[in-house]
């Protein structure tokens, strides 16, 4: 439990720039989220916490202390992988033992033996305990690597999309199994995941990346409802935000370049008339799929909803966001 | 009617098969077969014409191996109180006596000393020079690579003489260390080589995770990467074995008296009024059985070793 800060940190392999001067705070006990696409730079930021690469430049501290010249053993972090991440010949029990019997910590071996089986407990694999690594499913597989973070009492947890390889049901439990875990302990977590409902239900602050650069950080509201950007405004939402051309519904304020419409700035019943090309079920959903001009956009009505298919509605933007030429928000 | 199928073989291929691999077992396992029964022949049997494939065993000439021996006056030799031992019998019946014991056991000594020390060596550090180069940014690594790899590419027999002025100077000529270090430096290359493959098929992740656990790196390469390459490791030492436990040339050449190995000693065996097939056949027989009880003992290892990388799970 720590506070974790990143300064001015870059990181280049090869001719790739992966991190271009971020600075970010982890605040002790947060539990914060980065958002971006592949390549944004997200699994550079945990490695160079963790220790696994050197930062060109810039400086990680943990708890106020430079770790730069620390081991990633001497860091003191707990990380989860995205794969590869059980030790293949060794069981369940020793790859959830393995970081406790490490030299940095040397738990004695009833201790070991009954924190594996409270980490096995809440992750529900107690009865895959004496299976070999290998023998698993790959949820499995993920829990247990998820398992071998959790034995620990780290300063700082890294998860590298931890849940991605997870059904549905048991992503949505583990999820609150880790928002659990994150309360009880206090514990800090700094967590890389696609997925938006983890980031909006599980951090405390969100951090988008860019191309290697932190381009906003937030609370999940503040990035959901004020994005600095149309680039930011697209990580979050579900459906996606829709960018249209500023004067798409009449005239743009100054500078505006875009209009960006989610599915509650979109007023149903007046304005511009729009022809229905697709109707989406999604059952505790409705998606319509709207065109109108040369414009398509996707917003959401009621799950009951009677109409079909090459009907027509009005629309008209309500609070929309404005973005200029550059993307940035008005 | 069965079904037809793409992937799965007819019977009539799976027996053509099966018949092509039955001929080329019984065509590899004559030679051996031929040695292992000369072994139990006696000395007229192994050299009547046409080969008898029965006889009656006889353990002449492993007796043979084991021992020098003598031919005294036909008085002296009425005179000897009865054989004390199966072992002086089977001489006595040759009609000789035994007049000690022969250099086989020192020399097949000499082939395990140096043939394992010499496997442990070229493991041990084609290891570590394998994960160095599979895992650090070494200088010049391609190139270096390369000229391990070269020092195969000629017969090791080409630079013999510089090797026996070199050995000679050095007083490594005929002993132990010498000849564990020749078969070392002739074997590195492979070992390195085949050992590199073997790790960098195991992903980083792995020791990444170690060393995250807790563990340092030589700690983690230790307890990760050591067990998972345990596969290649096996195959490797096999290799390294059947070179220096089979190697004549350099044995001949470097070795005499002292650290003389089993190969070269062997065809030296004579007996009295020519070559004493029994008593080469048993030695060569002796010979086989340390690296195929190696090779039986590390089979599961090996097997999976050749198809490493070709298909995993």
């Amino acid at each position: 439990m720590a506070e974790v800060t990143l300064s001015n940190l870059s990181k280049s392999y090869g001719a790739t720039r992966a991190l271009k001067d971020v600075t970010m705070t982890i605040p002790d006990g947060a539990f914060v989220v980065l958002l971006g696409p592949t390549g944004a730079g997200k699994t550079t930021t945990l490695r160079l916490i963790a220790g696994l690469d050197r930062p060109d430049a810039g400086d990680v501290r943990i708890s106020g202390q430079s770790v730069l010249r620390d081991t990633p053993a001497q860091r003191d972090v707990a990380m989860v992988f995205q794969q590869y991440s059980l030790y293949p010949h060794l069981s369940v029990r020793d790859n959830l033992a393995f970081p406790l019997r490490s030299p940095m910590i040397a738990m004695p071996e009833d201790q070991i033996a009954r924190r594996v089986q409270e980490v096995a407990e809440v992750l529900r694999i107690p009865h895959k305990l004496d299976n070999k690594a290998t023998a698993l499913s790959g949820g499995e597989m993920q829990r247990v690597s998820i398992g071998r973070a959790l034995v620990r009492n780290p300063r700082i947890y890294l998860m590298d999309e931890p849940l991605s390889s997870l059904d549905a049901k048991l992503r949505a439990d583990l999820r609150v199994e880790l928002k659990r875990i994150h309360q009880d302990l206090g514990a800090t977590f700094l967590y890389v995941t696609h997925d938006q409902i983890e980031a909006m239900t599980m951090a405390t602050h969100v951090g988008v990346l860019d191309h290697g650069r932190l381009v906003q950080f937030g609370t999940p509201r503040e990035i959901y409802e004020t994005p600095v950007s149309a680039y930011v405004a697209s990580r979050l939402g579900q459906p996606h935000i829709n960018l249209l051309p500023a004067d798409a519904f009449g005239a743009p304020p100054p500078n505006a370049a875009q209009i960006g419409l989610r599915p509650e700035h979109i007023h149903i019943g007046e304005g511009v008339e729009a022809a229905i090309s697709r109707i989406e079920h999604l059952g505790d959903q409705t998606r319509l799929h709207l065109t109108f001009g040369p414009h398509a956009l996707v917003t959401l009505t009621d799950p009951h909803t009677p109409l079909q298919p090459g009907q027509t509605v009005r629309i008209r933007p309500h609070n929309p966001l404005w973005f200029d030429a550059a993307g940035n928000r008005i | 009617m069965s079904a037809y199928s793409v992937t799965e073989p007819s019977k009539a291929s799976k027996w053509a098969a099966g018949l092509l691999v039955a001929l080329y077992t019984i065509i590899t396992l004559l030679p051996l077969v031929w040695i292992i029964s000369t072994s139990f022949k006696t000395g007229p049997d192994s050299i009547s014409y046409p080969p008898k494939v029965v006889f009656e065993p006889s353990l002449e000439g492993y007796v043979n191996l084991f021992t020098t021996r003598t031919r005294i006056a036909a008085e002296d030799f009425a005179a000897l109180p009865p054989p004390e031992t199966w072992y002086d019998r089977i001489v006595r019946d040759q009609g000789m006596v035994i007049a000690g014991q022969s250099r086989f056991g020192e020399r097949f000594m000499n082939s395990v000393i140096i043939g394992f020390g010499s496997t442990f060596l070229s493991i041990f550090l084609g290891t570590l020079a394998a994960y160095a180069f599979s895992r650090f940014r070494v200088p010049l690594k391609d190139d270096l690579l390369f000229f391990i790899l070269s020092t195969r590419m000629m017969p090791p027999i080409a630079v013999a003489i510089p090797i026996y002025l070199m050995y000679r100077e050095l007083g490594l000529s005929d002993t132990h260390l010498g000849m564990i270090l020749l078969y070392t430096a002739v074997n590195i290359s492979l070992a390195v080589w085949l050992l590199k493959g073997f790790i960098d098929e195991i992903p980083r992740e792995y020791e990444e995770a170690a060393l995250i656990d807790g563990y340092t790196r030589f700690q983690a390469f230790r307890k990760v990467v050591l067990p998972q390459a345990a596969t290649g490791i096996a195959s490797t030492a096999i290799f390294c074995l059947i070179f220096a436990w089979n190697e004549y040339a350099f044995a001949v050449l470097l070795t005499s008296g002292n650290a003389q190995t089993a190969p070269p000693f062997i065809p030296t065996i004579i007996g009295v009024g020519g070559q004493d097939w029994p008593a080469v056949a048993a030695g060569a027989t002796l010979f086989l059985l340390p690296v195929m009880i190696f090779t039986i003992l590390l089979r599961k290892h090996l097997l999976r070793g050749i198809t490493f990388g070709a298909v995993r799970k």
